[in-house]
C-alpha cells in the first residue's frame, strides 16, 4: 500500500499550521517525519485518517484519491493511528480497553472475553509484554499505556501504522522490543510513519526522513543519506551548537533530604540535592522513580521515612505542604495530573503560585497577567496568548505550559519528571538553558528521566532505582551508559 | 501575540460559542418580548417588581447552585434545605427570640446541612447526585417531623415587623428581597471571578487531579462550596417563610430544579469547570419571567410543568452539543 499527501493546507482560525506539505510512505518502509513543536506533525496525520479536514489538498491511496470521514473508516482501509496523547478510559480494564468499539462477540451479542484475551496476549507476545487483563488501564504507567497501544495496532492487520511519538514514555529496554517489531512489520511490507523528537532514533530505524518547518515540507531525505546536523538545521532554520549546555554548578548547602523514605512500591530510599544541583534519577519503566517522588510530595502516603527541606524537617500530607516549602513537581503524565486542558493557558500557568497573587484572597489581576505573559515568553510557548485553551496547544508547546507553571511557583526544590518528553530539539537545548540558569540562581533539581542521553547529559549526579531500591548515586563524570544500565538491572559495579 | 484579536474575530462561527457568550441573555429578552406582546399587563411595574421578587428566591439558591455546578457536582437537597431551615426560623420567631438571632441561625443551620452534604462528598467519595438525593429525603423527612405535618404559623409572626419585612417589606419602593439577591450577587460574583478560592473552584472542576497536584487541598474546597449553597439555601428559605407568613413542611419541594435549570440555562457546563455567575443570574430571570409570564397567560399549572421540562431539556442538550465541541 503507497499512500501520497499532496499539498495538504490546513488554518485553525488564522494559525496558518500547514500551507502546502507533502508526504508519502509505502508498505515495507520505515518514513520519520520530523518538525518542532506546533510544526503540525500530528495534524498531518490527524487529517489522514478523518479526524481533520484539511482545508485544501489531496491524499491518494494507492494513487487513487481517498477520503476518510473517521478513524474508523481509516482503520477498515488498514490505516492505524497510534496517538500521542493517549485516550484511554481510565476505570475501564485493560482488555475492554483494546477492545473498545470492536468487541468480538459470542452468540446472543455476548461479548467473548476468552476470545479477545487469546487475540490480545498474541499481540502483547510480541511487545515481550504480559498485565493483567482485568486491572484498570489508568494504574498501569504511562509506559506500559503506550505499549498497549501499540499492541492495539498490532491486533488489527494494518498496512499502514502511524507512531506518533510512541517512545516518549518508554524506557531503553522497552524501545528496543518496539524497534524489533517494527522492523518485522516494515520486513512483512507494512509501512510506518514514525513521529519522534529523538534523533538517535531516527538513524536507527527510519528508511527515509521528511522534515517539516513554517507549514511547508523542507525536504525529503534517504536516511543513509544524510546527518543529525542536517536535519536539525532544516527543523530549526539555522545551525545548532551542542545538544547539551555544560553545566557549571556551585553547590550551596543541602536543599531536600530524605532518609529511609518507604511505601509499598520502594524501600528505604535516602539521598540528598544540594542548591543548584541536578540530581538526575534513572531506572526501567516500573523502577519506583515517580512513585518515590510522588510521596516526597505529598500525592502518596509514605509508610516511613524523613523529609528535610532546607535543613527543616517536615511532613508533607498533601501538595499544598510541599508547595508551600518551596518544593514544585512537574508531573510525568501531563494530560491527567499536569494540565487542566479545557482551561486558559493563565488559568494553569497561575493555578500552584495564585495565592502569592492575592491579598485577602482577591486577586490583582494585572500582575498576575504579567506573571502569566512573562512566563509564556520566558518559556517560548507557541500560541495566541495566555487566552488560549491548554488542550489545542501541540503536545510539546502543552509541556512548556506545565514547566511554565512549576518555575513560575518560584520553588526552591524542583522535581521533573520527565521534563523533556515530547519536546523538540530546539526546545529541549531551551529547557536545559532554563535548568541552568534556575540551578544558577540556586534552585535544587532532580530529573526523572527515561533518557538515558539525557540523564549523562545534562546531570551532576546520577541515583539509580531498580525495583523500589536505590541502588547507588554516582558522580556523573564517573558515569558511563553500562555501569548506569547495570545498576538499573539489578547489577552491580565494582 | 499580537494577533490575538484576529484569531477571535475570524474564528468559525459556532453555536455553542455563541450560547455560551449571549445566548442566555438574547433568550431572556425574546421571552420577555414574547410575553409582553402577549399580556401587556407584563410590563407593569406592579408586575415587574412582583417577578424581581419571587425570582431573588430561585436565584439566591442557583448562585450556590452554580459553585457546586462547576466543581462538577450537583446539590438535591437545596429544596429540603429551604424547608427544614424555614421551618426552624418560624419556630424560633414564635418561640420569642430575637428576629435577627431567628434569621441567623435558620441560616446558620442550612450551611452546617451543606457543610454535611460536603463531607459526605468529600471524605465518603460519595457521587454528589446520591449523596444529596439521600440528604434530601433525610431532610424532608425531618422537616415533616419537626412540623409535624403542618404549616408552623402564628400571630407571632404575623405581627412581627421585622420578620415580615424581610420577605415582604419594601425599600425606596423595590421589594426587600431583591436587595438581598443583588447584595450576594455581587459577593458571589466576587467571589468566583475576583478571588483565588474562585480559580481553584474551577481548576477543581476543569481537572480535579491537576488541581490537587497544583496545591489545592480538594476536601476543603469540596465542604465549603456545598456549605455556601446550603447557606444560600437557607437564606431563601427565610425569604420565603417570611413571604408566606408561615413554614410549610412541603416548602421548597422542587426548587433543586429550578436553580439547577437557572444555571445550565445561564450557560455553565454540567461537567464542571466552565461557566460565568452573570450567567446564572440571567438564567434565573429566564425562569422567573417563564413562570409569571405563564401565570399572565393563564397557562394551566400542568402545561406550566411540561413547558419548564422542555426548555430544560433543550438547555441540556445545548450544553452536550458544546462539550463535544
Ligand atoms: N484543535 C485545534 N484547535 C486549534 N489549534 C490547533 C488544534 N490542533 C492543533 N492546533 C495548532 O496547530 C499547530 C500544530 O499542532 P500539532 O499538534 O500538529 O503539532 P506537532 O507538530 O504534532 O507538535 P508536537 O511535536 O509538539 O506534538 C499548533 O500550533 C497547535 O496549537
Ligand atoms: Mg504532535
Amino acid at each position: 500500500m503507497q499512500i501520497d499527501m499532496q499539498h495538504i493546507s490546513k488554518s485553525f482560525g488564522s494559525n496558518e499550521v500547514l500551507k502546502d506539505v507533502n508526504f508519502s510512505v509505502k508498505g515495507g518502509e520505515v518514513h520519520a517525519l520530523m518538525g518542532e513543536n506546533g510544526a503540525g506533525k500530528s495534524t498531518m496525520m490527524n487529517i489522514l485518517t478523518g479526524l481533520l479536514e484539511p482545508n485544501s489538498g489531496t491524499i491518494l491511496v494507492d494513487g487513487k484519491e481517498t477520503h476518510f470521514d473517521n478513524a474508523l473508516e481509516a482503520e477498515h482501509h488498514g490505516i492505524a493511528f497510534i496517538h500521542q496523547e493517549m485516550n484511554n478510559f481510565g476505570e475501564m480494564p485493560v482488555l475492554d480497553n483494546m477492545f473498545l468499539n470492536k468487541e468480538i462477540k459470542k452468540g446472543f451479542g455476548l461479548i467473548d472475553n476468552a476470545k479477545m484475551k487469546t487475540i490480545a496476549q498474541k499481540a502483547l507476545d510480541q511487545l515481550d509484554m504480559k498485565v493483567d487483563f482485568s486491572q484498570p488501564i489508568g494504574e498501569l504507567s504511562v509506559g506500559q499505556q503506550q505499549m498497549i497501544e501499540i499492541a492495539k495496532s498490532l491486533m488489527t492487520d494494518a498496512k499502514i501504522i502511524i507512531m506518533d511519538e510512541p517512545t516518549a514514555a518508554l524506557t531503553q529496554d522497552e524501545i528496543q522490543k518496539l524497534f524489533v517489531v517494527i522492523r518485522k512489520l516494515r520486513d512483512q511490507g507494512v509501512g510506518l510513519i514514525y513521529i519522534s523528537h529523538r534523533m538517535e532514533e531516527l538513524f536507527e530505524i527510519a528508511d527515509r526522513v521528511t522534515v517539516m518547518r513554517d507549514g511547508l515540507t523542507i525536504n525529503t531525505y534517504n536516511t543513509a543519506d544524510t546527518n543529525v546536523k542536517q536535519i536539525v538545521h532544516d527543523m530549526v532554520g539555522r545551525d545548532m551548537g551542542d545538544f547539551y549546555p555544560e553545566r557549571h554548578p556551585k553547590f550551596g548547602k543541602t536543599m531536600l533530604e530524605v532518609s529511609g523514605l518507604t511505601n509499598d512500591k520502594f524501600k528505604d530510599v535516602s539521598f540528598s540535592v544540594r542548591s543548584g544541583e541536578v540530581l538526575a534519577f534513572s531506572g526501567l519503566m516500573g523502577a519506583g522513580r515517580t512513585e518515590i517522588m510522588r510521596a516526597i510530595f505529598g500525592i502518596d502516603k509514605l509508610d516511613a521515612g524523613t523529609i528535610k527541606v532546607d535543613g527543616k524537617e517536615l511532613t508533607i500530607k498533601n501538595p499544598n505542604d510541599a508547595i508551600s516549602h518551596n518544593v514544585g513537581f512537574l508531573t510525568e503524565d501531563r494530560k491527567t495530573e499536569g494540565l487542566i486542558l479545557d482551561a486558559t493557558l493563565a488559568d494553569n500557568i497561575d493555578l500552584p503560585s495564585i495565592d502569592g497573587f492575592s491579598k485577602h484572597g482577591l486577586i490583582d489581576e494585572k500582575a498576575d497577567k504579567d506573571f502569566v505573559d512573562m512566563l509564556l515568553k520566558r518559556l517560548n510557548v507557541k500560541a495566541n496568548g495566555r487566552d488560549d485553551e491548554a488542550g489545542s496547544l501541540s503536545g510539546g508547546n502543552q509541556q512548556k505550559v506545565v514547566l511554565a507553571k512549576w518555575v513560575g511557583s518560584g520553588s526552591q526544590v524542583l522535581i521533573l519528571d520527565e521534563p523533556t518528553r515530547g519536546v523538540d530539539v530546539g526546545a529541549k537545548r531551551e529547557i536545559y538553558d532554563l535548568m541552568n540558569e534556575l540551578t544558577d540562581r540556586g534552585t535544587a533539581i532532580i530529573m526523572v528521566s527515561s533518557d538515558l542521553d539525557e540523564v549523562l547529559g545534562f546531570s551532576d549526579k546520577i541515583a539509580v532505582v531498580y525495583e523500589g531500591h536505590l541502588m547507588d548515586v554516582v558522580d556523573t563524570k564517573d558515569a558511563t551508559q553500562e555501569s548506569i544500565m547495570t545498576l538499573a538491572t539489578g547489577g552491580k559495579n565494582e | 501575540m499580537s494577533n490575538q484579536t484576529e484569531v477571535e474575530a475570524k474564528k468559525k462561527f459556532s453555536f455553542g460559542d455563541f450560547y455560551k457568550k449571549l445566548g442566555p441573555m438574547v433568550a431572556l429578552i425574546v421571552l420577555i418580548v414574547l410575553v409582553s406582546v402577549l399580556n401587556f399587563s407584563f410590563l407593569d411595574p406592579l408586575n415587574l417588581l412582583n417577578l424581581l421578587r419571587q425570582v431573588s428566591v430561585n436565584a439566591l439558591i442557583a448562585f450556590g447552585m452554580e459553585f457546586v455546578i462547576l466543581t462538577g457536582g450537583i446539590d438535591l437537597s437545596v429544596g429540603a434545605i429551604v424547608a427544614l431551615s424555614g421551618a426552624f426560623t418560624a419556630q424560633l420567631v414564635l418561640a420569642g427570640v430575637p428576629t435577627i438571632l431567628s434569621l441567623l441561625i435558620g441560616m446558620l443551620t442550612g450551611a452546617i446541612f451543606g457543610a454535611i452534604n460536603g463531607v459526605i462528598i468529600a471524605y465518603g467519595k460519595a457521587a454528589p447526585f446520591i449523596a444529596t438525593l439521600a440528604t434530601q429525603t433525610i431532610l424532608r423527612g425531618a422537616t415533616y417531623v419537626f412540623t409535624k405535618g403542618n404549616p408552623i404559623t402564628g400571630t407571632k409572626m404575623s405581627n412581627n415587623f421585622g420578620f415580615q419585612f424581610f420577605g415582604q417589606g419594601y425599600l425606596f419602593g423595590i421589594p426587600f428581597p431583591v436587595y438581598i439577591m443583588a447584595i450576594f450577587y455581587i459577593c458571589a460574583f466576587i467571589l468566583l471571578h475576583r478571588t483565588t478560592f474562585g480559580r481553584k473552584t474551577y481548576a477543581l472542576g476543569g481537572n480535579p487531579k491537576a488541581a490537587f497536584v497544583a496545591g489545592v487541598k480538594n476536601n476543603k474546597m469540596i465542604i465549603l462550596i456545598y456549605t455556601i449553597a446550603g447557606f444560600l439555601s437557607a437564606v431563601a428559605g427565610a425569604i420565603l417563610t417570611s413571604r408566606l407568613a408561615s413554614a410549610q413542611p412541603d416548602a421548597g419541594n422542587a426548587y433543586e430544579m429550578d436553580a439547577i435549570a437557572a444555571v445550565v440555562l445561564g450557560g455553565t457546563s454540567l461537567a464542571g469547570g466552565k461557566g460565568r455567575m452573570f450567567g446564572t443570574l440571567i438564567g434565573a430571570l429566564i425562569i422567573g419571567v417563564l413562570n409569571n409570564g405563564m401565570n399572565l397567560l393563564g397557562i394551566s399549572s400542568f402545561y406550566q410543568q411540561i413547558v419548564k421540562g422542555i426548555v430544560i431539556l433543550v438547555a441540556v442538550l445545548l450544553d452536550r452539543k458544546q462539550a463535544k465541541a
